[in-house]
């Protein structure tokens, strides 16, 4: 992992909420074709991280380097092109409801490509077919499952072939089978395409089977609290509280504490 | 990063021996250059015989979109698998090159749930659903009626708190909207008639027309229509949305009914409001004229006055009043059954609100003729 390029770094990120710190000075950097994690119990700041990283809101200090861009401070066309080379899943799958899978999936390959309709409309059964939706593009997001929508948020978030992929907590809210086998899609992307993926999660077993990097944020101290590989930190993390998270332990109080 | 110069060429030649042609590709095959690419290859190998092979040991990038660009070539000149070759890939592009070959319409069987249709299956899908909407329709009157029912042996049942503020939303807030429209309404009705009445030196009548107008039709007419677009596309949009987000279910398995929670404050409410804005609406009405009339009719006031209060019988007004409690049911009803009717995800709560506010104007005026009607008999 040591060598590859940094392809988004977080220098100094102070955000503030009114009076209310979030996350106070956090600094990392992801690797490209790696899959990093951002972890933390609920209300660490995991979220607000990504919303940071991802440009949908401005830091009170601190910086955000995707891709060589600053875009705490670029330019709007500047930050429109980092935006393009950028793909999100959110967490509620984030479907235009009016719209059928299909013509969810076609509407940036539409909109960024020159691309002739039929063949727009092959690259959405493409897409679809990647995520294993194949024969779906004509439901409206309403009629199919949760673990479904997730796939066809999937399938719209590398339609344009992302180079980094922001995935905020993929399994949540999804029985362990379906989970399982979203986690599998995200490895199976990762590998075949290479794709740098983010991925904001507090689940130990998406951890365990995905992670290769992360960061663990805390609720008390606003920090990262450790870096480096999930395995690593369950044995030989220096703190214990690290340690008991990585074990599903419960204790008085947040990790860190 | 990915490589940013985005630059692929080919260059076309005949094969001596096994005929057709060899086109071989250099550069990015990927999203930058798929839309170049494909056009001008198709154009390209439109005319050319068949045999084509494709070398791609020139090529530096493939991504799915590369691929798309061979299968797109492939399924638009109709080529066959065996007068379509891809020679010297490299191994990692395997996978990729593996979707040229996809076959949508066999890996695809037909969904349920799918949206196509025909002509007939949409008469068919449209039919039940207007009879399944007129069972809901019942129910939901019967859900009110029982509800009502309860009310009145058990008072207390009743959401006191939610009706005062629905009360508040519902008839406050609107009156300054209600006083100035029904203002206008009289001066403009003032206005007009007097036109026509002047030339007969009948000046006075204007008092009694605008009255007439205001109490027997326009007040509660235009209330009704004011309370649908405020209050009848409020009820709606607010229980759909709480309908989609399953609060409506949270109350249902919490034991509360969900027609005398949300239903029945807003109803009575409406009930109580909508009638005395349409008193207000009158008032506001016969000032209307009543200014016309004194500034350009060179009537008195007290002359106006006692014209409209001579014209005006108990009768007019309570049939006038009547009407608008039955336009407060109606609007209330409505926005609340189109509320409940919703169903998907955020598009509908914006159908529901538009549909209630649409459906009820339709039955205000429906009912209004029938009034006319009704009071055709009676004399």
């Amino acid at each position: 992992m040591e060598g590859r390029a940094a392809i988004v770094e977080v220098k100094n990120l102070t955000v503030r909420y009114g009076e209310e710190l979030v996350l106070d000075d956090v600094s990392f950097s992801v690797h490209n074709g790696e899959r990093f994690m951002i972890v933390g119990g609920s209300g660490s700041g995991k979220s607000t991280l990504m919303r940071h990283m991802i440009g949908l809101e401005n830091p009170e200090k601190g910086r955000v380097i995707v891709g060589g861009t600053d875009i705490t401070e670029c330019p709007d066309a500047q930050l429109k092109r980092v935006m393009r080379s950028i793909g999100v899943l959110f967490q509620s799958s984030a479907l235009l409801g009016s719209l059928t899978i299909g013509e969810n999936v076609a509407l940036p390959i539409l909109e960024f490509t020159r691309l002739p309709k039929n063949a727009v409309a092959d690259m959405v059964r493409m897409k679809l077919s990647l995520v294993g939706l194949e024969c779906y593009e004509d439901h409206l997001p309403s009629e199919i499952s949760g673990g479904m929508r997730k796939r066809a948020g999937l399938a719209r978030a590398l339609a344009l072939n992302p180079e980094i992929l922001f995935l905020d907590e993929p399994s949540a809210g999804l029985d362990p089978i379906t989970a399982a086998e979203i986690d599998d899609l995200i490895q199976h992307i990762n590998q075949s395409m290479g794709t740098t993926m983010i991925i904001v999660t507090h689940e130990l077993e998406s951890i365990f089977n995905l992670g290769q990097r992360l960061i663990l944020l805390d609720k008390a101290s606003r920090h990262i609290i450790a870096e480096g590989s999930p395995v690593d930190l369950q044995k030989h993390s220096p703190r214990p509280a690290v340690r008991h998270f990585f074990n599903a332990r419960a204790q008085g109080g947040s990790a860190g504490r | 990063m990915r490589h940013k110069a985005s630059t692929w060429g080919y260059t076309l030649t005949e094969n001596a021996d096994e005929g057709g042609y060899t086109i071989q590709l250099q550069g990015n095959l990927s999203i930058e250059t798929a839309a170049e690419s494909l056009e001008r290859l198709l154009s390209e190998l439109q005319k050319k015989t068949r045999p084509l092979y494709f070398d791609l040991s020139g090529v530096t990038t493939l991504d799915d979109y590369g691929a798309l660009v061979l299968f797109e070539i492939k399924h638009h000149l109709q080529i066959p698998d065996a007068q379509f070759h891809i020679i010297n890939p490299f191994d990692s592009y395997r996978k990729t090159l593996a979707l040229v070959n996809f076959d949508f319409e066999q890996r695809c069987s037909v969904m349920p749930g799918s949206r196509r249709g025909n002509f007939i299956v949409e008469i068919g899908a449209d039919t039940i659903a207007a009879f399944s909407s007129v069972k809901f329709i019942v129910a939901f009157l019967g859900g009110i009626s029982l509800a009502v029912a309860e009310v009145a042996k058990h008072p207390r049942r009743m959401r006191a708190n939610d009706m005062i503020t629905q009360m508040k939303s519902t008839g406050v807030d609107a009156l300054p909207v209600i006083a100035l429209i029904s203002f206008l309404l009289g001066l403009i009705i003032a206005f007009m008639s007097s036109l026509q009445l002047k030339q007969f030196g009948a000046h006075i009548y204007v008092a009694s027309l605008v009255a007439m107008a205001m109490v027997s039709e326009l007040g509660p007419i235009m209330t009704a229509i004011v309370a649908s677009g405020r209050t009848g596309s409020a009820f709606a949009a607010e229980i759909a949305a709480m309908k989609i987000s399953e609060e409506v279910d949270a109350l249902y398995v919490m034991g509360f009914d969900p027609t005398l929670f949300l239903v029945i404050p807003r109803m009575i409410a409406s009930f109580i409001t909508i009638p005395l804005l349409t008193v207000f609406a009158n008032f506001f009405g016969i000032a209307g004229g009543l200014l016309i009339g004194i500034a350009m009719l060179d009537l008195t006031a007290s002359a106006y006055i006692s014209q409209t209060i001579e014209t005006l019988t108990l009768f007019e007004l309570g049939w006038g009043l009547m009407k608008s409690f039955v336009f407060a049911l109606l609007v209330s009803g409505i926005g609340c059954l189109k509320g409940f009717q919703a169903r998907g995800g955020a598009a509908a709560v914006g159908r529901a609100a538009t549909s209630a506010v649409v459906a009820s104007i339709f039955f205000i005026i429906l009912t209004d003729s029938l009034f006319a009607v009704i009071r055709s008999y009676i004399g």
